[in-house]
């Protein structure tokens, strides 16, 4: 957590010890690794009842932006969208997830429907999330190879896998 | 019995049999099952262990089959002609398109979001071009009357997709004469799309910076046929399903959730609203002008299929009576931003400007860059939640475009409304969440 005290002493604006901001009249808050379940946790306490969705982002062929707040940019990035049905409002959550440790530790016991966007977000950009009850891939086929939404994932050069085909 | 399951490192999708679950893995299952958290699995695990091995047996229903709109997958675990485990398997329609929309610029965006969801594609393009104005910062300059159009054409949309919904579930449950109907009545609001858009299904015709054309001459005359023609005919369906025995025997107490459980588990739309939660983005968080109408949340008391049907039925009223609000509000002027950065130049400008065809030229090759940032914009669909997320790179193209599809978070209620349910029921529960297929795998 000594990052995350760092970090909150640089930002403007600090939530749950996180820096936030106000993007495009949208709350973003963003969560160090460590941070990310107890947030989501204390959240959920606050009214924030509805996990609505989680995605990534690949930032490999933007190498070279900041955040700022002190946030450390990394290749991965979790985007978390929560929503507060009785005050009407939204929030939402970026995590950094660093390409050589591609894992995040699921959501799971806090939103039991995060479990087909894990999977998701799991089988296009190869993110592990640990304590994940189900963590195979959804949507591509279970002996696919390589995550499709990566950047460096091209889009039609690879050449179309069938199973049990005769080549 | 055999069981297929691949050796890869991250396993198979399919559901396992019990023989080959650790009893810990088993109670992750009933988890998964139940979509809740495995302290909660615990306590409700006495009831799925009991069912020794050799008397369940499991069973793929899909991906062809004809309840399962679609190529939806199936594997059910079965004792006799009761569900003990359900798992949705998906991917069969999975073509990248949030892959591909990286590719496209933010002027053919729209070609591609409206293809996810094909039966409400007005909405997704509404929600993708509602995203790409608000990163361009120009979503509070919008023309009224394009902001009207939009309006009007995402009611419409909504009363032809649950037009399908009464269609399809009439079918799954056996009134087929229903099929026919919901039909024929789905292609006289396809029929005024094509007049406006030109193509029933796929429009692209809701753009970032208003839509693509004004509406054609005769266009409200020809709402106005839709709207009038309508009600008696609801009034037959009524009849012919809402008060039948049969069918009130068939819904009424099968695929039971709770308002608790939905929100749990994500779910949105006529799902949530069937447990009594009145959760309609159109009046909870207003975007275009819905603040300005008046209508009602249609919900449901008991969340179980019988509301659900109900629910999309009233919503087709509430939605006529939305667009006669419409009729009465629809201001004239300008259908798109006059904003040369996003608008390509009118035809009659081509032919008398050098400048204007090369930005002509340039807009429909090139595209229009987006400033650097990132933005979720959500908006009702007919079938819940139907949100954007888009981030920028400050070029023409989206750097990701990721779709937050309401039937994708809804088929995982299924397993939870049919655990415990009989196999006929099953029909009865993939009909009432209505899911499309292609917004399920994009």
């Amino acid at each position: 957590m000594s990052d995350a005290a760092d970090t909150v002493e640089n930002a403007v604006e600090t939530q749950y010890g996180c820096p936030a901001q106000d993007s495009h009249g949208q709350r973003v808050l963003y969560a160090s690794r460590d941070q990310y379940v107890s947030v989501i946790k204390a959240l959920a306490d606050e009214g924030y009842e509805m996990c609505v969705d989680l995605t990534g982002v690949d930032y490999l062929a933007m190498p070279h932006r900041t955040i700022g707040f002190g946030v450390q940019p990394e290749r991965f990035e979790v985007v978390v969208n929560l929503l507060s049905l009785s005050q009407r409002k939204r929030i939402r959550l970026r995590v950094q997830v660093p390409a050589d440790d591609a894992t995040l530790p699921t959501l799971f016991d806090v939103h039991p429907g995060t479990e087909a966007h894990e999977r998701e977000t799991f089988d296009m950009f190869g993110i592990v999330f640990t304590g994940h009850p189900d963590m195979t891939r959804i949507l591509m086929p279970e002996d696919w190879d390589g995550h499709p939404l990566r950047k460096d994932y091209s889009q039609g050069s690879i050449p179309v896998q069938f199973k049990g085909a005769h080549s | 019995m055999t069981i297929i399951s691949a050796g890869t490192a991250e396993g198979g999708q399919e559901l396992l049999s019990r023989s080959e679950l650790t009893a810990k893995e088993l109670l992750r299952e009933v988890g998964s099952v139940l979509r809740l958290s495995e302290t909660e699995a615990a306590l409700l695990a006495e009831v799925e262990t009991e069912a020794p091995e050799d008397q369940t047996m499991i069973i793929n229903m899909g991906p062809q089959h004809p309840s399962t709109h679609g190529v939806l997958r199936l594997m059910l675990e079965l004792q006799g002609e009761t569900v003990l485990r359900c798992k949705p398997i998906i991917g069969y329609l999975h073509t990248g398109m949030e892959k591909t929309g990286e590719a496209l610029t933010y002027m053919q965006g729209g070609t591609n979001v409206t293809r996810m969801d094909y039966l409400s594609p007005l909405n997704n393009e509404l929600v993708f071009s509602m995203a790409v104005e608000k990163l361009l910062g120009i979503d509070g300059d919008i023309p009224e009357r394009a902001v009207w159009m939009r309006m009007l054409l995402s009611e419409l949309n909504r009363m032809s997709s649950h037009l399908l919904f009464l269609a399809t579930n009439g079918m799954d449950l056996g009134a087929v004469s229903m099929m026919l109907y919901g039909w024929r009545e789905r292609e006289d609001v396809l029929r005024f799309f094509q007049k406006v858009t030109g193509l029933r299904m796929n429009h692209n015709f809701i753009r970032p910076g208003g839509v693509a054309a004004d509406l054609p001459a005769g266009w409200r005359d020809d709402v106005l046929a839709i709207l009038e023609g309508l009600p008696s005919r609801l009034e037959e369906y009524d009849i012919l399903m809402t008060g039948q025995p049969i069918w009130r025997e068939r819904l009424q107490g099968v695929g039971v959730i709770t308002a608790q459980e939905a929100i749990a588990l994500g779910a949105t739309g006529p799902i949530l609203r069937s447990t009594g939660v009145a959760w309609d983005l159109r009046r909870d968080m207003p975007y275009l002008h819905y603040d300005q109408l008046e209508f009602d949340v249609i919900v449901g008391q008991y969340g179980d299929a019988y509301d659900r049907y109900s629910i999309r039925f009233n919503e087709i009223r509430e939605s006529m009576r939305i667009v006669y609000q419409i009729l009465d509000c629809m201001p004239s002027g300008d259908f798109r931003i006059q904003n040369k950065k996003v608008t390509p130049p009118p035809r009659a400008r081509i032919d008398e400007s050098m400048e204007a065809l090369i930005h002509h030229f340039k807009i429909f090759t090139e595209g229009f860059k987006v400033p650097e940032g990132e933005v979720y914009v959500a908006i009702e669909s007919p079938r819940g939640e139907i949100g954007c997320y888009i981030v920028s790179d400050g070029s023409s193209n989206p750097y990701r475009m990721h779709v937050r599809a309401p039937s994708f978070v809804n088929i995982q209620t299924m397993p939870h409304m049919m655990r415990g349910g009989l196999v006929a029921d099953a029909v009865a529960v993939i009909s009432s969440v209505d899911p499309v297929l292609g917004e399920v795998d994009r």
